[in-house]
Protein backbone atom coordinates (compact mmCIF):
# COMPACT_ATOMS: atom_id res chain seq x y z
CA UNK A 1 0.00 0.00 0.00
CA UNK A 2 2.91 2.30 0.73
CA UNK A 3 3.70 2.59 -2.97
CA UNK A 4 0.30 3.98 -3.90
CA UNK A 5 -0.11 7.73 -3.99
CA UNK A 6 -2.49 9.52 -1.65
CA UNK A 7 -4.97 10.01 -4.50
CA UNK A 8 -4.90 6.34 -5.44
CA UNK A 9 -5.50 5.25 -1.86
CA UNK A 10 -8.34 7.74 -1.52
CA UNK A 11 -9.89 6.50 -4.78
CA UNK A 12 -9.75 2.88 -3.60
CA UNK A 13 -11.40 3.83 -0.31
CA UNK A 14 -14.12 5.82 -2.12
CA UNK A 15 -14.83 2.88 -4.38
CA UNK A 16 -15.01 0.48 -1.41
CA UNK A 17 -17.41 2.74 0.45
CA UNK A 18 -19.62 2.98 -2.65
CA UNK A 19 -19.60 -0.77 -3.17
CA UNK A 20 -20.39 -1.53 0.49
CA UNK A 21 -23.15 1.08 0.48
CA UNK A 22 -24.78 -0.23 -2.70
CA UNK A 23 -24.55 -3.87 -1.64
CA UNK A 24 -26.06 -3.09 1.77
CA UNK A 25 -28.87 -1.13 0.13
CA UNK A 26 -29.53 -3.88 -2.40
CA UNK A 27 -29.55 -6.65 0.23
CA UNK A 28 -31.68 -4.77 2.74
CA UNK A 29 -34.61 -4.55 0.34
CA UNK A 30 -36.74 -7.71 0.25
CA UNK A 31 -37.40 -8.99 -3.21
CA UNK A 32 -40.90 -8.16 -4.33
CA UNK A 33 -42.86 -10.36 -6.59
CA UNK A 34 -43.90 -8.76 -9.82
CA UNK A 35 -47.65 -8.60 -10.41
CA UNK A 36 -47.22 -11.08 -13.24
CA UNK A 37 -45.55 -13.57 -10.90
CA UNK A 38 -48.46 -13.63 -8.47
CA UNK A 39 -50.78 -16.53 -8.60
CA UNK A 40 -54.34 -15.87 -9.58
CA UNK A 41 -55.36 -16.54 -5.97
CA UNK A 42 -52.92 -14.01 -4.63
CA UNK A 43 -54.16 -11.45 -7.13
CA UNK A 44 -57.75 -12.07 -6.15
CA UNK A 45 -57.01 -11.85 -2.44
CA UNK A 46 -54.68 -8.86 -2.75
CA UNK A 47 -51.84 -10.83 -1.19
CA UNK A 48 -48.99 -8.88 -2.68
CA UNK A 49 -46.67 -6.85 -0.43
CA UNK A 50 -48.56 -4.78 2.10
CA UNK A 51 -46.66 -1.63 1.26
CA UNK A 52 -44.51 -0.33 -1.56
CA UNK A 53 -40.81 -0.56 -0.81
CA UNK A 54 -37.88 1.65 -1.62
CA UNK A 55 -36.45 0.41 -4.92
CA UNK A 56 -33.03 -1.29 -4.80
CA UNK A 57 -30.05 0.32 -6.56
CA UNK A 58 -30.18 -2.15 -9.42
CA UNK A 59 -33.60 -0.78 -10.38
CA UNK A 60 -32.32 2.78 -10.09
CA UNK A 61 -29.43 1.98 -12.41
CA UNK A 62 -31.80 0.36 -14.84
CA UNK A 63 -33.95 3.52 -14.78
CA UNK A 64 -30.90 5.73 -15.16
CA UNK A 65 -29.73 3.78 -18.16
CA UNK A 66 -33.15 4.02 -19.73
CA UNK A 67 -33.46 7.77 -19.09
CA UNK A 68 -29.91 8.69 -20.01
CA UNK A 69 -29.90 6.74 -23.23
CA UNK A 70 -32.74 8.93 -24.47
CA UNK A 71 -32.58 12.17 -22.47
CA UNK A 72 -34.31 14.57 -24.86
CA UNK A 73 -37.58 12.89 -25.77
CA UNK A 74 -40.75 14.91 -25.43
CA UNK A 75 -43.97 12.97 -25.14
CA UNK A 76 -46.31 15.65 -23.84
CA UNK A 77 -46.39 17.95 -20.81
CA UNK A 78 -46.01 15.20 -18.21
CA UNK A 79 -43.49 13.03 -20.01
CA UNK A 80 -40.28 14.74 -21.03
CA UNK A 81 -36.74 13.40 -21.02
CA UNK A 82 -34.45 14.14 -18.08
CA UNK A 83 -32.18 16.21 -20.35
CA UNK A 84 -35.06 18.55 -21.24
CA UNK A 85 -36.06 18.93 -17.59
CA UNK A 86 -32.50 19.69 -16.47
CA UNK A 87 -32.11 22.02 -19.43
CA UNK A 88 -35.11 24.08 -18.27
CA UNK A 89 -33.72 24.24 -14.75
CA UNK A 90 -30.27 25.31 -15.89
CA UNK A 91 -31.78 27.92 -18.19
CA UNK A 92 -33.76 29.43 -15.27
CA UNK A 93 -30.79 29.32 -12.92
CA UNK A 94 -28.42 30.91 -15.40
CA UNK A 95 -30.90 33.64 -16.40
CA UNK A 96 -31.68 34.64 -12.83
CA UNK A 97 -28.04 34.29 -11.89
CA UNK A 98 -26.78 36.42 -14.78
CA UNK A 99 -29.28 39.18 -13.91
CA UNK A 100 -28.13 39.03 -10.29
CA UNK A 101 -24.46 39.19 -11.27
CA UNK A 102 -25.10 42.14 -13.60
CA UNK A 103 -26.50 44.09 -10.66
CA UNK A 104 -24.56 42.69 -7.70
CA UNK A 105 -21.03 43.07 -9.06
CA UNK A 106 -21.22 46.75 -10.12
CA UNK A 107 -23.25 47.63 -7.03
CA UNK A 108 -20.82 45.69 -4.84
CA UNK A 109 -17.97 47.65 -6.42
CA UNK A 110 -19.72 50.90 -5.53
CA UNK A 111 -20.41 49.79 -1.97
CA UNK A 112 -16.84 48.59 -1.58
CA UNK A 113 -15.34 51.84 -2.88
CA UNK A 114 -17.58 54.18 -0.94
CA UNK A 115 -17.91 53.97 2.84
CA UNK A 116 -21.02 56.18 2.61
CA UNK A 117 -22.74 53.83 0.19
CA UNK A 118 -21.70 50.91 2.39
CA UNK A 119 -23.24 52.40 5.51
CA UNK A 120 -26.34 53.59 3.66
CA UNK A 121 -27.11 50.27 1.97
CA UNK A 122 -26.01 47.92 4.73
CA UNK A 123 -29.30 47.98 6.71
CA UNK A 124 -31.30 47.06 3.58
CA UNK A 125 -28.92 44.23 2.74
CA UNK A 126 -29.01 42.90 6.29
CA UNK A 127 -32.83 42.81 6.32
CA UNK A 128 -33.32 41.41 2.80
CA UNK A 129 -30.54 38.83 2.88
CA UNK A 130 -31.95 36.39 5.46
CA UNK A 131 -35.35 36.19 3.73
CA UNK A 132 -35.94 32.72 2.33
CA UNK A 133 -36.09 33.17 -1.44
CA UNK A 134 -39.30 31.14 -1.61
CA UNK A 135 -41.01 33.69 0.64
CA UNK A 136 -40.84 36.06 -2.32
CA UNK A 137 -42.73 33.61 -4.52
CA UNK A 138 -46.34 34.74 -3.80
CA UNK A 139 -45.42 38.39 -4.22
CA UNK A 140 -43.50 37.60 -7.41
CA UNK A 141 -46.42 35.59 -8.81
CA UNK A 142 -48.84 38.41 -8.03
CA UNK A 143 -46.69 41.21 -9.46
CA UNK A 144 -45.10 39.43 -12.41
CA UNK A 145 -48.19 37.34 -13.26
CA UNK A 146 -46.01 34.71 -14.87
CA UNK A 147 -44.80 31.54 -13.18
CA UNK A 148 -41.74 31.14 -15.39
CA UNK A 149 -40.52 34.69 -14.72
CA UNK A 150 -41.36 34.31 -11.04
CA UNK A 151 -39.05 31.30 -10.78
CA UNK A 152 -36.31 33.31 -12.44
CA UNK A 153 -36.97 36.17 -10.03
CA UNK A 154 -36.60 33.84 -7.07
CA UNK A 155 -33.23 32.67 -8.42
CA UNK A 156 -32.24 36.30 -8.94
CA UNK A 157 -33.12 37.31 -5.41
CA UNK A 158 -31.37 34.36 -3.78
CA UNK A 159 -28.13 34.61 -5.76
CA UNK A 160 -27.70 38.38 -5.51
CA UNK A 161 -26.67 38.56 -1.83
CA UNK A 162 -23.50 36.46 -1.66
CA UNK A 163 -22.19 38.14 -4.83
CA UNK A 164 -23.05 41.62 -3.57
CA UNK A 165 -21.54 41.11 -0.15
CA UNK A 166 -18.41 39.37 -1.39
CA UNK A 167 -17.78 41.96 -4.09
CA UNK A 168 -18.14 44.81 -1.61
CA UNK A 169 -15.93 42.99 0.88
CA UNK A 170 -13.28 42.15 -1.72
CA UNK A 171 -13.19 45.65 -3.15
CA UNK A 172 -13.05 47.32 0.26
CA UNK A 173 -10.24 44.99 1.30
CA UNK A 174 -7.87 45.69 -1.59
CA UNK A 175 -4.48 46.42 -0.07
CA UNK A 176 -3.73 50.13 0.17
CA UNK A 177 -0.26 49.44 -1.27
CA UNK A 178 -1.76 48.38 -4.59
CA UNK A 179 -4.07 51.36 -4.63
CA UNK A 180 -1.01 53.53 -3.98
CA UNK A 181 0.75 51.91 -6.94
CA UNK A 182 -2.22 52.93 -9.08
CA UNK A 183 -2.16 56.44 -7.64
CA UNK A 184 1.59 56.99 -8.13
CA UNK A 185 1.19 55.80 -11.72
CA UNK A 186 -1.58 58.35 -12.29
CA UNK A 187 -4.14 55.75 -13.35
CA UNK A 188 -7.64 57.11 -13.85
CA UNK A 189 -10.58 55.82 -11.84
CA UNK A 190 -11.70 53.38 -14.54
CA UNK A 191 -8.24 52.01 -15.23
CA UNK A 192 -7.63 51.62 -11.51
CA UNK A 193 -10.91 49.74 -11.20
CA UNK A 194 -10.14 47.36 -14.06
CA UNK A 195 -6.38 46.87 -13.80
CA UNK A 196 -5.87 46.97 -10.03
CA UNK A 197 -9.05 46.65 -7.97
CA UNK A 198 -10.81 44.03 -10.09
CA UNK A 199 -7.89 41.57 -10.27
CA UNK A 200 -7.10 42.17 -6.60
CA UNK A 201 -10.69 41.51 -5.52
CA UNK A 202 -11.39 38.79 -8.11
CA UNK A 203 -10.76 35.80 -5.83
CA UNK A 204 -13.24 37.13 -3.26
CA UNK A 205 -15.77 38.05 -5.96
CA UNK A 206 -15.56 34.60 -7.57
CA UNK A 207 -15.96 32.95 -4.17
CA UNK A 208 -19.22 34.90 -3.83
CA UNK A 209 -20.27 33.81 -7.32
CA UNK A 210 -19.54 30.20 -6.42
CA UNK A 211 -21.63 30.41 -3.25
CA UNK A 212 -24.43 32.05 -5.26
CA UNK A 213 -24.58 29.40 -7.96
CA UNK A 214 -24.74 26.72 -5.26
CA UNK A 215 -27.65 28.45 -3.53
CA UNK A 216 -29.40 29.09 -6.87
CA UNK A 217 -29.25 25.38 -7.69
CA UNK A 218 -30.66 24.49 -4.26
CA UNK A 219 -33.49 26.96 -4.67
CA UNK A 220 -34.50 26.12 -8.24
CA UNK A 221 -35.65 22.63 -7.21
CA UNK A 222 -37.98 24.04 -4.57
CA UNK A 223 -39.14 26.86 -6.85
CA UNK A 224 -40.02 24.44 -9.65
CA UNK A 225 -41.93 22.21 -7.25
CA UNK A 226 -44.10 25.27 -6.59
CA UNK A 227 -44.50 26.70 -10.07
CA UNK A 228 -44.68 23.35 -11.89
CA UNK A 229 -44.70 22.75 -15.60
CA UNK A 230 -41.09 21.95 -16.39
CA UNK A 231 -37.74 21.57 -14.73
CA UNK A 232 -36.00 19.05 -12.55
CA UNK A 233 -37.83 20.20 -9.40
CA UNK A 234 -41.18 19.67 -11.12
CA UNK A 235 -39.93 16.29 -12.37
CA UNK A 236 -39.15 15.11 -8.82
CA UNK A 237 -42.54 16.22 -7.56
CA UNK A 238 -44.35 14.75 -10.56
CA UNK A 239 -42.66 11.37 -10.08
CA UNK A 240 -43.62 11.47 -6.41
CA UNK A 241 -47.23 12.01 -7.47
CA UNK A 242 -46.80 9.07 -9.83
CA UNK A 243 -45.38 7.07 -6.90
CA UNK A 244 -42.41 6.28 -9.10
CA UNK A 245 -39.73 6.20 -6.40
CA UNK A 246 -37.12 4.86 -8.79
CA UNK A 247 -37.43 8.02 -10.87
CA UNK A 248 -37.38 10.15 -7.70
CA UNK A 249 -34.10 8.62 -6.57
CA UNK A 250 -32.66 8.89 -10.05
CA UNK A 251 -33.57 12.57 -10.32
CA UNK A 252 -32.17 13.29 -6.85
CA UNK A 253 -28.86 11.88 -8.05
CA UNK A 254 -29.04 13.97 -11.22
CA UNK A 255 -29.61 17.14 -9.14
CA UNK A 256 -26.46 16.30 -7.24
CA UNK A 257 -24.42 15.65 -10.38
CA UNK A 258 -25.50 18.90 -12.08
CA UNK A 259 -24.86 20.88 -8.88
CA UNK A 260 -21.41 19.38 -8.67
CA UNK A 261 -20.70 20.29 -12.31
CA UNK A 262 -21.79 23.91 -11.77
CA UNK A 263 -19.61 24.16 -8.68
CA UNK A 264 -16.65 22.61 -10.50
CA UNK A 265 -16.97 25.17 -13.30
CA UNK A 266 -16.68 27.97 -10.77
CA UNK A 267 -13.82 26.11 -9.12
CA UNK A 268 -11.93 26.34 -12.42
CA UNK A 269 -12.71 30.06 -12.63
CA UNK A 270 -11.58 30.51 -9.05
CA UNK A 271 -8.22 28.90 -9.75
CA UNK A 272 -7.83 31.09 -12.84
CA UNK A 273 -8.16 34.34 -10.87
CA UNK A 274 -6.29 33.20 -7.75
CA UNK A 275 -2.94 34.74 -6.89
CA UNK A 276 -0.43 34.21 -4.12
CA UNK A 277 0.85 37.23 -2.25
CA UNK B 1 20.69 81.80 -3.91
CA UNK B 2 18.57 80.07 -6.50
CA UNK B 3 15.85 77.71 -5.41
CA UNK B 4 16.86 74.05 -5.33
CA UNK B 5 15.17 71.55 -7.68
CA UNK B 6 13.04 70.21 -4.87
CA UNK B 7 12.21 72.54 -2.06
CA UNK B 8 10.26 71.64 1.03
CA UNK B 9 8.95 74.74 2.74
CA UNK B 10 7.37 75.17 6.18
CA UNK B 11 6.01 71.67 6.22
CA UNK B 12 3.86 70.95 9.28
CA UNK B 13 2.03 67.75 10.07
CA UNK B 14 -0.29 67.36 13.02
CA UNK B 15 -2.57 64.48 13.95
CA UNK B 16 -5.38 64.42 16.48
CA UNK B 17 -3.95 62.76 19.60
CA UNK B 18 -7.20 61.01 20.47
CA UNK B 19 -7.80 63.17 23.55
CA UNK B 20 -9.12 66.23 21.81
CA UNK B 21 -5.71 67.80 21.32
CA UNK B 22 -3.25 67.55 18.47
CA UNK B 23 0.07 65.85 18.12
CA UNK B 24 2.63 67.71 16.04
CA UNK B 25 4.91 65.31 14.22
CA UNK B 26 7.00 68.05 12.69
CA UNK B 27 6.61 71.79 12.37
CA UNK B 28 7.96 74.18 9.74
CA UNK B 29 10.32 71.57 8.35
CA UNK B 30 12.27 72.78 5.35
CA UNK B 31 15.09 71.54 3.17
CA UNK B 32 16.10 71.38 -0.47
CA UNK B 33 17.36 68.74 -2.87
CA UNK B 34 19.41 69.64 -5.93
CA UNK B 35 18.90 68.06 -9.33
CA UNK B 36 20.84 64.82 -9.68
CA UNK B 37 21.50 64.69 -5.97
CA UNK B 38 21.14 61.55 -3.83
CA UNK B 39 19.74 62.62 -0.47
CA UNK B 40 19.14 60.26 2.41
CA UNK B 41 17.10 61.09 5.47
CA UNK B 42 18.05 59.43 8.76
CA UNK B 43 16.15 59.53 11.99
CA UNK B 44 14.51 57.46 14.67
CA UNK B 45 11.10 55.87 14.26
CA UNK B 46 8.30 58.31 14.87
CA UNK B 47 10.18 61.38 13.66
CA UNK B 48 7.94 61.61 10.62
CA UNK B 49 10.28 60.36 7.90
CA UNK B 50 7.58 58.23 6.34
CA UNK B 51 5.12 61.08 6.60
CA UNK B 52 7.52 63.33 4.69
CA UNK B 53 7.94 60.56 2.11
CA UNK B 54 4.18 60.20 1.67
CA UNK B 55 3.81 63.95 1.27
CA UNK B 56 6.57 64.03 -1.35
CA UNK B 57 4.91 61.10 -3.15
CA UNK B 58 1.61 62.99 -3.03
CA UNK B 59 -0.11 60.14 -1.19
CA UNK B 60 -0.96 62.35 1.76
CA UNK B 61 -1.41 66.05 2.33
CA UNK B 62 0.56 68.02 4.93
CA UNK B 63 -1.37 70.02 7.51
CA UNK B 64 0.37 73.09 6.14
CA UNK B 65 3.35 74.00 4.03
CA UNK B 66 4.29 73.34 0.43
CA UNK B 67 6.60 71.12 -1.55
CA UNK B 68 7.84 72.65 -4.79
CA UNK B 69 9.47 70.70 -7.56
CA UNK B 70 10.96 72.60 -10.51
CA UNK B 71 9.31 75.70 -9.07
CA UNK B 72 5.78 74.30 -9.00
CA UNK B 73 3.92 73.20 -5.89
CA UNK B 74 3.10 69.51 -6.05
CA UNK B 75 -0.40 68.26 -5.45
CA UNK B 76 -1.36 64.60 -5.49
CA UNK B 77 0.67 61.69 -6.82
CA UNK B 78 2.41 62.01 -10.15
CA UNK B 79 4.48 59.92 -12.54
CA UNK B 80 7.18 62.58 -12.13
CA UNK B 81 7.73 61.23 -8.64
CA UNK B 82 8.44 57.50 -8.69
CA UNK B 83 8.20 55.53 -5.47
CA UNK B 84 9.92 52.34 -4.35
CA UNK B 85 7.98 51.09 -1.35
CA UNK B 86 9.50 49.11 1.50
CA UNK B 87 7.10 46.21 0.91
CA UNK B 88 7.81 46.23 -2.87
CA UNK B 89 4.11 46.76 -3.72
CA UNK B 90 4.25 44.59 -6.80
CA UNK B 91 0.91 43.47 -8.19
CA UNK B 92 0.89 39.75 -7.30
CA UNK B 93 -1.34 38.65 -10.17
CA UNK B 94 1.08 39.99 -12.79
CA UNK B 95 4.42 38.48 -13.78
CA UNK B 96 7.67 40.31 -13.12
CA UNK B 97 7.77 41.61 -16.67
CA UNK B 98 4.11 42.65 -16.70
CA UNK B 99 4.56 44.54 -13.45
CA UNK B 100 7.17 46.73 -15.14
CA UNK B 101 5.26 46.93 -18.44
CA UNK B 102 2.23 48.07 -16.44
CA UNK B 103 4.23 51.05 -15.17
CA UNK B 104 5.86 51.80 -18.52
CA UNK B 105 2.46 51.84 -20.23
CA UNK B 106 1.17 54.27 -17.61
CA UNK B 107 4.15 56.55 -18.20
CA UNK B 108 4.31 56.29 -21.98
CA UNK B 109 0.73 55.58 -23.07
CA UNK B 110 1.52 56.15 -26.74
CA UNK B 111 4.18 53.46 -26.93
CA UNK B 112 3.39 50.20 -28.67
CA UNK B 113 3.17 47.04 -26.58
CA UNK B 114 6.42 45.79 -28.11
CA UNK B 115 8.30 48.99 -27.33
CA UNK B 116 7.02 49.06 -23.73
CA UNK B 117 8.04 45.42 -23.27
CA UNK B 118 11.49 46.04 -24.72
CA UNK B 119 11.95 49.02 -22.40
CA UNK B 120 10.84 46.96 -19.39
CA UNK B 121 13.19 44.09 -20.29
CA UNK B 122 16.07 46.55 -20.57
CA UNK B 123 15.53 47.95 -17.08
CA UNK B 124 14.95 44.52 -15.57
CA UNK B 125 18.26 43.34 -17.02
CA UNK B 126 19.93 46.41 -15.46
CA UNK B 127 19.03 44.97 -12.05
CA UNK B 128 20.12 41.50 -13.08
CA UNK B 129 16.74 39.94 -13.85
CA UNK B 130 16.56 37.95 -17.07
CA UNK B 131 14.80 35.21 -18.96
CA UNK B 132 12.62 32.86 -16.94
CA UNK B 133 12.52 35.21 -13.93
CA UNK B 134 10.60 37.68 -16.09
CA UNK B 135 7.70 35.27 -16.38
CA UNK B 136 7.47 34.38 -12.71
CA UNK B 137 4.93 35.87 -10.35
CA UNK B 138 6.20 37.96 -7.42
CA UNK B 139 5.24 35.18 -4.99
CA UNK B 140 7.81 32.95 -6.71
CA UNK B 141 10.62 35.47 -6.17
CA UNK B 142 12.84 36.07 -3.15
CA UNK B 143 12.53 39.35 -1.26
CA UNK B 144 15.67 40.67 -2.89
CA UNK B 145 14.43 39.87 -6.38
CA UNK B 146 11.08 41.50 -5.66
CA UNK B 147 12.79 44.68 -4.57
CA UNK B 148 14.90 44.58 -7.74
CA UNK B 149 11.69 44.45 -9.78
CA UNK B 150 10.35 47.37 -7.83
CA UNK B 151 13.54 49.37 -8.44
CA UNK B 152 13.46 48.52 -12.16
CA UNK B 153 9.82 49.60 -12.29
CA UNK B 154 10.69 52.97 -10.76
CA UNK B 155 13.79 53.65 -12.89
CA UNK B 156 12.08 52.56 -16.12
CA UNK B 157 9.65 55.44 -15.73
CA UNK B 158 12.37 58.13 -15.69
CA UNK B 159 10.75 60.08 -12.86
CA UNK B 160 12.12 63.53 -12.14
CA UNK B 161 12.40 62.50 -8.51
CA UNK B 162 12.79 58.98 -7.21
CA UNK B 163 11.53 58.29 -3.70
CA UNK B 164 12.90 55.25 -1.89
CA UNK B 165 11.03 54.38 1.30
CA UNK B 166 13.39 52.14 3.29
CA UNK B 167 13.78 49.97 0.20
CA UNK B 168 16.14 47.51 1.84
CA UNK B 169 14.53 47.42 5.28
CA UNK B 170 13.02 43.96 4.83
CA UNK B 171 16.11 42.33 3.30
CA UNK B 172 18.91 40.38 4.96
CA UNK B 173 22.31 42.06 5.19
CA UNK B 174 23.96 40.14 2.34
CA UNK B 175 21.14 40.69 -0.15
CA UNK B 176 20.98 44.30 0.93
CA UNK B 177 24.65 44.78 0.03
CA UNK B 178 24.22 43.35 -3.46
CA UNK B 179 21.17 45.44 -4.22
CA UNK B 180 22.82 48.58 -2.87
CA UNK B 181 25.61 48.01 -5.38
CA UNK B 182 23.08 47.55 -8.14
CA UNK B 183 21.22 50.66 -7.10
CA UNK B 184 24.48 52.65 -7.19
CA UNK B 185 25.30 51.28 -10.63
CA UNK B 186 21.91 52.06 -12.14
CA UNK B 187 21.84 55.47 -10.44
CA UNK B 188 25.31 56.38 -11.74
CA UNK B 189 24.08 55.64 -15.26
CA UNK B 190 21.00 57.87 -15.00
CA UNK B 191 21.96 60.69 -12.61
CA UNK B 192 18.46 60.44 -11.21
CA UNK B 193 17.50 62.72 -8.32
CA UNK B 194 16.86 60.41 -5.37
CA UNK B 195 15.32 60.96 -1.96
CA UNK B 196 15.62 57.97 0.33
CA UNK B 197 14.66 56.98 3.85
CA UNK B 198 16.78 54.55 5.79
CA UNK B 199 17.69 53.42 9.30
CA UNK B 200 21.05 52.10 8.23
CA UNK B 201 23.99 54.48 8.73
CA UNK B 202 26.43 52.55 6.52
CA UNK B 203 23.89 52.35 3.75
CA UNK B 204 23.35 56.10 4.00
CA UNK B 205 27.07 56.86 3.75
CA UNK B 206 27.52 54.50 0.82
CA UNK B 207 24.67 55.94 -1.22
CA UNK B 208 24.19 59.57 -0.31
CA UNK B 209 25.58 62.89 -1.45
CA UNK B 210 23.98 64.45 1.57
CA UNK B 211 22.36 63.01 4.68
CA UNK B 212 19.55 64.89 6.42
CA UNK B 213 19.43 64.17 10.14
CA UNK B 214 16.14 64.43 11.95
CA UNK B 215 15.63 65.02 15.65
CA UNK B 216 13.20 62.86 17.59
CA UNK B 217 9.50 63.66 17.48
CA UNK B 218 7.19 65.22 18.39
CA UNK B 219 8.17 68.59 16.88
CA UNK B 220 10.84 66.80 14.88
CA UNK B 221 12.91 68.82 12.46
CA UNK B 222 15.74 68.37 10.02
CA UNK B 223 18.57 69.57 12.23
CA UNK B 224 21.63 68.90 10.10
CA UNK B 225 22.55 68.21 6.52
CA UNK B 226 25.78 66.24 6.43
CA UNK B 227 27.71 66.25 3.20
CA UNK B 228 29.36 62.95 2.36
CA UNK B 229 32.86 63.93 1.32
CA UNK B 230 33.83 60.58 -0.13
CA UNK B 231 34.42 60.59 -3.87
CA UNK B 232 32.40 58.41 -6.21
CA UNK B 233 32.33 55.77 -7.53
CA UNK B 234 32.09 54.18 -4.10
CA UNK B 235 32.09 50.53 -3.20
CA UNK B 236 31.24 49.03 0.14
CA UNK B 237 34.73 47.69 0.65
CA UNK B 238 36.64 50.80 -0.43
CA UNK B 239 34.76 53.50 1.42
CA UNK B 240 35.68 52.10 4.83
CA UNK B 241 39.34 52.80 3.97
CA UNK B 242 38.63 56.45 3.26
CA UNK B 243 39.82 58.83 6.02
CA UNK B 244 36.47 60.61 6.10
CA UNK B 245 34.43 57.45 6.53
CA UNK B 246 34.74 56.97 10.27
CA UNK B 247 34.68 60.68 10.99
CA UNK B 248 31.33 60.96 9.21
CA UNK B 249 30.08 57.70 10.66
CA UNK B 250 30.96 58.77 14.20
CA UNK B 251 29.21 62.06 13.69
CA UNK B 252 26.06 60.26 12.52
CA UNK B 253 26.21 57.72 15.36
CA UNK B 254 26.57 60.50 17.91
CA UNK B 255 23.71 62.40 16.40
CA UNK B 256 21.36 59.44 16.41
CA UNK B 257 22.61 58.24 19.78
CA UNK B 258 22.41 61.41 21.85
CA UNK B 259 21.98 64.65 19.96
CA UNK B 260 18.77 63.66 18.21
CA UNK B 261 17.29 63.47 21.71
CA UNK B 262 19.02 66.58 23.09
CA UNK B 263 17.94 68.70 20.14
CA UNK B 264 14.39 67.34 20.23
CA UNK B 265 11.42 69.47 21.08
CA UNK B 266 10.04 72.74 19.90
CA UNK B 267 12.54 75.46 19.09
CA UNK B 268 11.86 78.92 20.48
CA UNK B 269 11.55 81.45 17.69
CA UNK B 270 10.60 79.09 14.93
CA UNK B 271 12.33 76.13 13.33
CA UNK B 272 15.77 76.95 11.98
CA UNK B 273 16.94 75.66 8.62
CA UNK B 274 19.13 72.54 8.78
CA UNK B 275 22.77 73.28 9.60
CA UNK B 276 25.04 72.17 6.77
CA UNK B 277 27.91 70.01 8.05
CA UNK B 278 31.02 69.22 6.08
CA UNK B 279 33.50 66.76 7.47
CA UNK B 280 36.64 66.42 5.40
CA UNK B 281 39.87 65.10 6.83
CA UNK B 282 41.67 64.93 3.52
CA UNK B 283 42.16 68.68 2.93
CA UNK B 284 42.97 69.47 6.59
CA UNK B 285 45.40 66.76 7.62
CA UNK B 286 47.17 68.78 10.38
CA UNK B 287 44.17 69.85 12.41
CA UNK B 288 45.50 68.27 15.59
CA UNK B 289 43.36 69.14 18.60
CA UNK B 290 40.82 71.18 16.67
CA UNK B 291 37.20 70.18 16.44
CA UNK B 292 36.65 67.12 14.31
CA UNK B 293 33.85 68.80 12.48
CA UNK B 294 33.20 72.21 11.16
CA UNK B 295 29.84 73.79 10.70
CA UNK B 296 29.49 75.97 7.66
CA UNK B 297 26.62 78.40 7.56
CA UNK B 298 25.51 79.45 4.16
Amino acid sequence: MGRLSLNQRAAILSFLLLAVGLVTWELSIPAQKLATDLTEYELLMGLGEQRAGVPPPSQVFEKAWEELSNPFYDAGPNDKGIGIQIGYSIYRVLTGYALAAAIAIPLGFLIGMSPVAYKALNPFIQVLRPISPLAWMPLALFIIQDSEASAIFVIFICSIWPMLINTAFGVAGVRQDWVNVARTHELGALRTAFTVILPAAAPTIVTGMRISIGIAWLVIVAAEMLVGGTGIGYYVWNEWNNLDLTSVIFSILMIGVVGMALDAAFGVLQRAVAYAE
Amino acid sequence: MSKPFLSVENLTQTYPDGQGGTLTVFEDAGFGVEKGEFVVILGHSGCGKSTIMNILAGLSEPTSGVVKMDGYAISGPSLDRGVVFQNYSLLPWLTTLKNVVFAVEARFPKWSKAKATEHAVKYLSMVGLNEDVLHRKPSQLSGGMRQRVSIARAFANHPKLLLLDEPFGALDALTRGTIQDELLKIWAGTQQTVFMITHDIDEAILLADRILLMTNGPFARVAEAVEITIPRPRTRTDIVEHPNYYAIRNHLVHFLGTRSRDLAGRQPGGTPAPTPIRIDKTDRPADGDGPALRAVNT
